[in-house]
């Protein structure tokens, strides 16, 4: 065995019109914490499912132990002793933790599954990271932060040599936090090698020996963790120049507030509290923050698809009330959301079908509930013009566009039905770099002719190139709004991270 | 013509059309010769058959020909496409199989009543098909169908009985008028769907355990109304004449001399119900709301989509469709007991299911449904007369339930 126990050379994986991985390495000495470290979107999630067998790689090479591995599941994976903790927790909720723990590789006897066995197995295992659940409560009863150590058990009964932990604490509370701060120098003492992916920059600089930062699938490099400062590691992470990504803004926005947030909460207390903000004519508004922040809860909230117990909601000066996206759409409201997939598109129904949706629920394009096929064809072909789809005809399934395409069919849908105010929510993921600028095209024509842009965006340079304001949200709550003119992205991280 | 096909397999559409046109015509002259000299006692209404598939195959030779845009594009015959073909028409071909096999069995089958017979058959249960498939289109079900069909039977025999009957249901009951039983249950049926919907649009209920307790309601409701004194659970017969003729009506008895059956009132009936959910289905906004829940419900909420209305409606919709074929039934029997529709939910959502409508939501056409009520209709009437066992019966339609589902998923399935 040589220096590292894990060395990835060169690991390059593309994705249909996006580089998700560019060329990336990462060494990680055995007893260590290796924190992986880079804004959302840079690569870290994908980097870590090539190793754990999710993807696989274009190219490049993995050596674990000295030898060269080409790792196809995640069974493999497990086999070659690296385990993973998911930033998305899937227990089966139904099932006893200790099933859950187990699964898989159930202790047998004969052809039966040995219980007692699995029990005994289960409690000591609790004991080796110090945890106090009995091993048949049911997983669905278990708080998150309580899955999310049980998580780490399982991880740890795997007797990997390499440990994944994927944003381990985004669920923990502070003592929990330390908890694991614990099991994981036992890990380290026991020469396991443990690779750390997280936002929070004080646990990152307190926990690890090494840091690697990713930066749009690139890695910018490996440094000591001793030798970094918070300051350091943002400007890392996002240091890049911004020209000519986005089209040049002719226009400036109006004084007028056609949208005011006054202090909304949502019922739940990890979730969006005391938000308020104000909205001009023709104006972008951003929404910046990590994942996680809230951001998306926030907007869904306002579009009526989640409850507001306080709080109120102006529009032109007047307090509105609403209830459901149907009443946000009577107001001008329109909401691109976030999952294309699960809240978007229809991917059985015809591209025809998916633009005209929503006007057609407004009344618009029908006669007393009786659909005009002349007028819907037009508009949906008038409006997917406009965006520039590609389709081969308005009567193609949705599900067989591309997803650039599918979510300009969808701005197209709701640009028909003409709103006030339009949010959008990740406009840009997940499509090339084309179909970007076309959609930074659309919003400017959107503020030129009055109306205003609400934009989340988790991409810093998008963020501070479109928008006139940006409001950066951290952890449910507003840690500021921002002249995205006066700021970088420096400030606006700080800001992201001001509760961590 | 593209580069890489070879010249021998692709022919222009031009050519293809003209083929097709051709055919269609050599089969309509085929069916005047089999019409004029074959031995009317052997091969019956032979010609009517060949007449029929000779005219669909020149029409469509002929709507080819008609689109000129279309002549440049060539066909081409290869493995792939030929494959496609089977796929998309694997149950169709099959059916034709099973026809000319049946025919050639026992050529009785070739009657041209026969195919009224089975067409009289297939309307009934084509309605029960058509309010189904709302159900199926949101990626639900509908368990209550069957049962919502005896109690529109039961409660309108049980108020339309002649007045000399000895076994009255209501000894006293006045001659009402036809209708006033009708939309009375038709309206307990629709009243029995607003639960079925609310259940399901209010408490997010899956449709399958939501309709499960609806049914087995029904059944009860409905059993203890029949067991009520005088009738004590007695089958309800002595129905009105004015009430059977709206099932057992037959018109057109008079033209071509007297030889000619008539055609049952049903079958226009059927068709025009046909007509209609078609319409609501393709074009009101209340059908397109019915597509987009089942393809996604998430983003049908988000663009705006009524979704407990559009649920609401299609369970009551359902119902009512529900309730007219259960009130044609027991016109065209004449009679009704309380397990009158026993399962016939389950033949509807097979029929429903071989003729393209994916339990997964979403996907579905009317045609399709028709196509899936005619080949059961048909099977069952074939091999009924050609003497195949009842139980034997079953394990066939089994089977091409089966077959059927299997094949079109392969539609839908990406590589």
């Amino acid at each position: 065995m040589g220096e590292y126990v894990l060395e990835m050379n060169n690991i390059t994986k593309e994705f249909p019109g996006v580089k998700a991985l560019d060329n990336v390495s990462l060494k990680v000495r055995p007893g260590s914490v290796h924190a992986l470290m880079g804004e959302n979107g840079a690569g870290k999630s994908t980097l870590m499912k090539c190793l754990f067998g999710i993807y696989a790689e274009d190219s490049g090479e993995i050596i674990l132990e000295g030898k060269p591995q080409k790792i196809n599941s995640s069974k493999q994976a497990l086999d070659l002793g690296i385990s993973m903790i998911h930033q998305e927790l899937h227990p089966i909720r139904f099932r006893p933790v200790m099933e859950n723990i187990w699964l898989g590789r159930f202790p047998k006897r004969g052809p039966a599954v040995d219980h007692k066995a699995m029990y005994e197995k289960t409690k000591e295992l609790f004991k080796e990271v110090d945890l106090d659940v009995n091993p048949k409560t049911l997983a669905g009863n278990l708080s998150a932060s309580t899955l999310q150590l049980v998580e780490i058990a399982k991880a740890v009964s795997y007797n990997s040599k390499i440990i994944i932990m994927d944003e381990p604490t985004s669920s923990l509370t502070e003592n929990e936090t330390a908890h694991l701060f614990k099991i994981i120098k036992k890990l380290q003492s026991e020469g396991r090698a443990i690779i750390y992916i997280s936002h929070k920059m004080e646990e990152i600089l307190k926990i690890s020996d090494e840091v690697t930062i990713m930066r749009d699938g690139q890695c910018v490099g490996t440094w000591p963790a001793n030798e970094l400062t918070t300051d350091l590691i943002i400007s890392r992470m996002v240091g890049r120049d911004m020209t000519n990504r986005f089209p040049p803004k002719e226009y400036t926005p109006g004084t007028d507030v056609v949208f005011k947030v006054d202090d909304i909460c949502s019922p739940l207390p990890r979730s969006f509290q005391h938000v308020s903000f104000e909205v001009h004519r023709g104006e972008i508004f951003g929404i910046g923050g990590l994942v996680g922040a809230q951001r998306t809860e926030t907007v869904e909230a306002i579009f009526g698809l989640r409850q507001i117990v306080s709080g109120t909601i102006y529009k032109d000066g007047k307090e509105i009330k609403i209830k459901s996206p149907r009443d946000a759409m009577k107001h001008g409201f329109a909401l691109l959301t976030e999952e294309r997939r699960a809240t978007g598109i229809f991917p059985t129904l015809s591209v025809l079908d998916n633009t005209v949706i929503a006007t057609e629920n407004e009344g618009k394009l029908v006669h007393h509930s009786i659909i005009n096929d002349f007028a819907r064809k037009k508009a949906a072909t008038d409006s997917n013009a406009s965006m520039r789809t590609k389709t081969p005809s308005m009567l193609e399934q949705m599900q067989n566009l591309s997803g650039g395409n599918q979510q300009k069919v969808l701005i197209a849908r709701w640009l028909l039905t003409d709103p006030d105010i339009l949010i959008l929510d990740e406009p840009t993921r997940g499509i090339d770099v084309g179909a970007k600028y076309e959609i930074y095209t659309i919003m400017h024509q959107l503020i030129k002719e009055g109306k205003s842009v609400i934009m989340i965006s988790s991409e810093m340079p998008e963020l501070l190139g479109m928008s006139d304001r940006v409001m950066v949200m951290c952890e449910g709550r507003v840690t500021g709004i921002v002249n995205a003119g006066e700021c970088d992205s420096v400030k606006v991280m700080e800001l992201a991270t001001k509760f961590m | 013509m593209g580069a890489t096909a070879k010249a021998t397999n692709t022919i222009t559409r031009k050519k293809y059309a003209t083929i097709f046109a051709l055919i269609g015509a050599a089969l309509i002259l085929i069916s005047i010769i089999v019409a004029v000299a074959a031995p009317k006692d052997q091969v019956y209404d032979l010609w009517m058959y060949i007449l029929l598939v000779g005219i669909v195959t020149g029409a469509y030779g002929v709507f080819q020909l008609l689109r000129k845009e279309q002549h440049s594009v060539p066909v081409e015959f290869s493995r792939s496409n030929a494959k496609t073909f089977l796929t998309n028409n694997a149950i169709m071909i099959a059916l034709l199989a099973l026809v000319v096999f049946i025919m050639i069995k026992e050529p009785r089958f070739m009657k041209y009543q026969v195919l009224l017979d089975i067409m009289t058959q297939a309307s009934p249960r084509l309605i029960i098909a058509l309010g189904i498939c709302f159900t199926l289109l949101i990626a639900g079900t509908d368990l209550s169908a069957g049962r919502m069909v005896g109690l529109a039977a039961v409660l309108s025999t049980s108020m339309l009985q002649t007045a000399t009957y000895a076994n009255r249901f209501f000894p006293n009951l006045p001659a009402l008028p036809v209708i006033v039983p009708i939309l009375a249950a038709v309206a307990a049926c629709v009243l029995f769907g607003v639960l079925n919907g609310f259940l399901v649009a209010k408490f997010d209920m899956h449709p399958f355990i939501a309709t499960l307790a609806t049914q087995v309601m029904i059944y009860g409701a409905c059993s203890l109304y029949f067991d009520m004194p005088p009738n004590n659970s007695q089958p309800i017969g002595g129905v009105r004449p004015d009430f059977t003729v709206i099932g057992q009506k037959k018109i057109f008895q008079n033209i071509g001399g007297s030889t000619f059956v008539g055609i049952s009132v049903l079958i226009p009936i059927a068709l025009i119900t046909c007509v209609i959910i078609w319409f609501v289905l393709n074009k009101t906004v209340f059908g397109k709301n019915v597509y987009a829940v089942g393809g996604n419900r998430e983003a049908a909420v988000v663009s705006g989509v009524n979704v407990f209305k559009t649920i609401m409606l299609i369970f009551i919709l359902a119902a009512f469709l529900y309730g007219i074929a259960g009130v044609l039934e027991a016109a065209r029997t004449a009679g009704a007991t309380n397990n009158y529709g026993n399962g016939y939910e389950l033949d509807a959502i097979a029929a429903c299911v071989v003729g393209g409508v994916s339990l997964n939501g979403g996907i579905g056409k009317i045609g399709g449904i028709v196509s899936g009520v005619l080949i059961f209709t048909v099977i069952q009437y074939g091999l009924q007369f050609i003497g195949v066992s009842p139980m034997w019966q079953q394990v066939i339609k089994g089977i091409i339930i089966a077959v059927a589902v299997a094949i079109d998923m392969g539609k839908y399935r990406r590589r």
